[in-house]
């Protein structure tokens, strides 16, 4: 690494140290950001010499990440950014603090997959699914998908495991000359997580033909772009691999999104040659992920966070959720998007049956779309409040990005 | 969805027995929640006991023409130039507005009832239902959008989320919808548009959420009432007193 490189990376260290011990944050961003206004290619040094795996999408990375770091950990250490900071200072920040590692696994901003696919030249990338998310400042969908195809172009000899559920993300991954014979691409691997949502995905990006859904396929109507077929597939609690085999699947993190989480950790990992028989059993020790799926006992309540960003994300949460009192909470500050309209992209109808209770900066948005809903609630000022008015016993606690860390401080930061 | 107030029915406009919604092409034009506005129309005449259906129409469907409310939402470029090309092509909008059917269109929706709008840096044809055209703006208008009514309609304050690259000109054939204080709107001065019983709006999404008089006005239109009876708007109060206390606040 050249000096300036080192220096940087040094300073680096020593500032995510001090955010830390000021308890301004947890560091992940800060010293990242001062490493590289020292050494603007301080990544690519970083990077360099590790064999790294990217994970993008806009739901899961986090978790998926996880994973994945977990099943590649059979190899030998992992650098990995594990607090969710997903831009390149993050990246930096994660792999100046880590040192030398022969693996890195880094959780992507779907916005920097183009910048840190040059900065850090990946092993292989995992692209996992796109969805509105934040509109008032993230790239429409289509856009989105059209700036990773670009990216993916650029970089022909990286291995990408792709989420074949997700049209947009198949179509991401497949550049045209390759689609268009027959003969699945060669660098792709197909694997199947499920996908709840669809009202992203009715109209082809490539021709602007209605897509058609049946069961699990899909297809568009007006030119060859359809499901491709998946090597690796969730099945009841477990995974299937390439060659056919099923792997039992225990997992701490609820829901069925999570088991299509490690199947794509498994994908991802068994491109470092990492056999899913040796990997599964490390998944099933991860138990919280950056405060996600976190269990606090509060008061006679056992308190499980769980975090909805976007309409997706909702529905994933509902499915996690055990039948028990439901705290929301909603707040459209900077890092969540300050437009509330995506609520009425959800149907809360599942929370039906529950003691439901809301709280939030936008506590009253949520209101009136669960009146319209049918969902009686309560309204609450505070997390406090929340956890008075419930019964000893489960409270589960889905709130959007602000409001979760807003409730995982007063949870003293809970990991 | 079930009916729960025990409000005497207003008579019937026509001869259908039951409120008639159509939500136009939600595979294109369905970007910001836009659902909403068909939930809270049907909720809010189901609330009134009149029974409603809803009807939600792919861009691979004709278009029914007997309906009562027909909606527009939001939707990006390509989905927008598309939903106008199929719109032209079917004509049901048109024979549906002509025979006095109310349409609300919102954000792209709002566009393209107009002459034309922009997508994809390329002039598209409208469907002329509403005398305005739009282009594209200096810069995208993200934010709260606010603004007093036209007065005529007998409204309070639009309250609204705008996301838009388009500015939309209007011409002697509609007045505006209301006059901006807070946001861009169709220019920065004036917002939205309507005309007989077609109305649009850049409050995006579902603008009706934010705003039930509007929505109950729509109703009105749509069943020749006079007058509804009232609803509980304990929480829609407070979502918009909320609002105005926001941007009252980020002005300071």
């Amino acid at each position: 690494m050249p000096l300036r490189a080192k220096v940087a990376s040094s300073v680096s260290r020593t500032a995510a140290a001090l955010s830390r011990a000021a308890g301004r944050g947890d560091g992940s961003v800060i010293g990242g950001w001062i490493g590289l206004k020292i050494d603007p290619d301080l990544l690519a040094h970083l990077a360099a010499g590790r064999a790294i795996a990217l994970v993008s999408g806009t739901n899961g990375k986090t978790t998926t990440t996880r994973l994945t770091a977990a099943a590649v950990g059979v190899l030998g250490r992992v650098a990995t950014n594990s607090f969710g900071a997903n831009m390149p200072t993050g990246h930096t920040s994660a792999l100046a603090k880590a040192g030398t590692t022969p693996y890195a696994v880094l959780e992507v901003d779907e916005h920097y997959l183009a910048q840190v696919l040059e900065a850090t030249e990946p092993h292989v990338v995992a692209l996992l699914n796109l969805s509105r998310d934040q509109l008032d400042r993230a790239k429409e969908v289509a856009m989105m998908a059209q700036l990773w195809r670009a990216a993916l172009v650029r970089h022909p000899s990286v291995r990408v495991v792709a989420n074949a559920d997700d049209p947009m993300v198949v179509w991401a991954a497949t550049p045209p000359a390759l689609r268009s014979n027959q003969v699945e691409p060669p660098a792709v691997t197909w694997f199947s997580a499920g996908q709840r949502w669809h009202d992203d995905s009715w109209v082809c990006p490539e021709c602007g033909s209605p897509i058609e859904r049946m069961s699990d396929q899909w297809w568009c109507t007006g030119c060859p772009l359809r499901r491709p077929e998946p090597q690796w597939v969730v099945e009841d609690d477990g995974v299937v691999d390439p060659a056919g085999d099923w792997h039992k699947v225990v997992l701490q993190l609820p829901g069925r999104v999570n088991l299509g989480n490690a199947a794509t950790a498994l994908a991802v990992a068994a491109e470092f040659g990492v056999r899913p028989t040796d990997a599964v059993s490390r998944l099933g020790g991860v138990a919280s992920v950056a405060g996600r799926y976190a269990q606090v006992v509060r008061d006679g309540r056992t308190v499980r966070l769980l975090l909805a960003k976007n309409p997706a994300s909702w529905l994933e949460a509902f499915d996690m959720a055990d039948m028990a009192p439901t705290l929301l909470s909603i707040n459209a500050r900077d890092p969540d998007g300050l437009d509330t309209s995506w609520l009425f992209d959800v149907d809360f109808a599942p929370l039906r049956g529950r003691q439901v209770l809301i709280t939030g900066d936008r506590a009253y948005d949520l209101a009136v779309r669960l009146d319209v809903n049918g969902v009686p609630f309560q309204h609450v000022r505070t997390f406090a409040d929340a956890v008075a008015n419930v019964p000893p016993g489960r409270l589960e606690v889905i709130a959007n990005y602000t409001a979760f860390q807003d409730i995982r401080a007063e949870l003293d930061r809970v990991n | 969805m079930s009916t729960e107030a025990g409000y005497p029915m207003p008579p019937s406009s026509g001869g259908e027995s039951s409120l008639r919604i159509v939500w136009i092409y939600p595979d294109l034009l369905s970007t910001y929640g836009d659902r909403g506005n068909m939930l809270i129309l049907a909720r809010r005449a189901e609330l009134r006991g009149m029974p409603v259906e809803t009807i939600e129409v792919r861009s691979d469907q004709p278009l029914p023409v007997s309906a009562d409310i027909y909606l527009l939402g939001g939707g990006e470029d390509g989905p927008q130039a598309l939903g106008a090309q199929r719109l032209i092509a079917d004509g049901g909008l048109r024979r549906a507005a002509q025979q006095g059917s109310v349409v609300f269109g919102v954000c792209a929706g709002y566009q393209l009832l107009g002459g034309s709008f922009f997508a994809k840096g390329a002039k598209c044809a409208g469907l002329d239902l509403l005398d305005l055209h739009s282009d594209r703006g200096p810069s995208r208008a993200v934010g709260e959008l606010a603004g007093a009514i036209d007065p005529r309609l007998g409204l309070p304050p639009l309250s609204g989320f705008e996301n838009h690259g388009g500015r939309t000109h209007l011409g002697s054939g509609v007045s505006p919808l209301a006059r901006v204080s807070t946001g861009i709107g169709n220019d920065g001065a004036t917002e939205g548009a309507w005309r007989g019983k077609l109305l649009g709006t850049y409050s995006h999404g579902p603008a009706l959420a934010r705003n039930p008089a509007l929505a109950d006005l729509l109703l009105r239109w749509a069943t020749g009432a006079h007058q509804l009876p009232p609803l509980d708007e304990t929480w829609s109060d407070r979502l918009r007193a909320e609002r105005t206390a926001a941007l009252t606040a980020s002005r300071q």
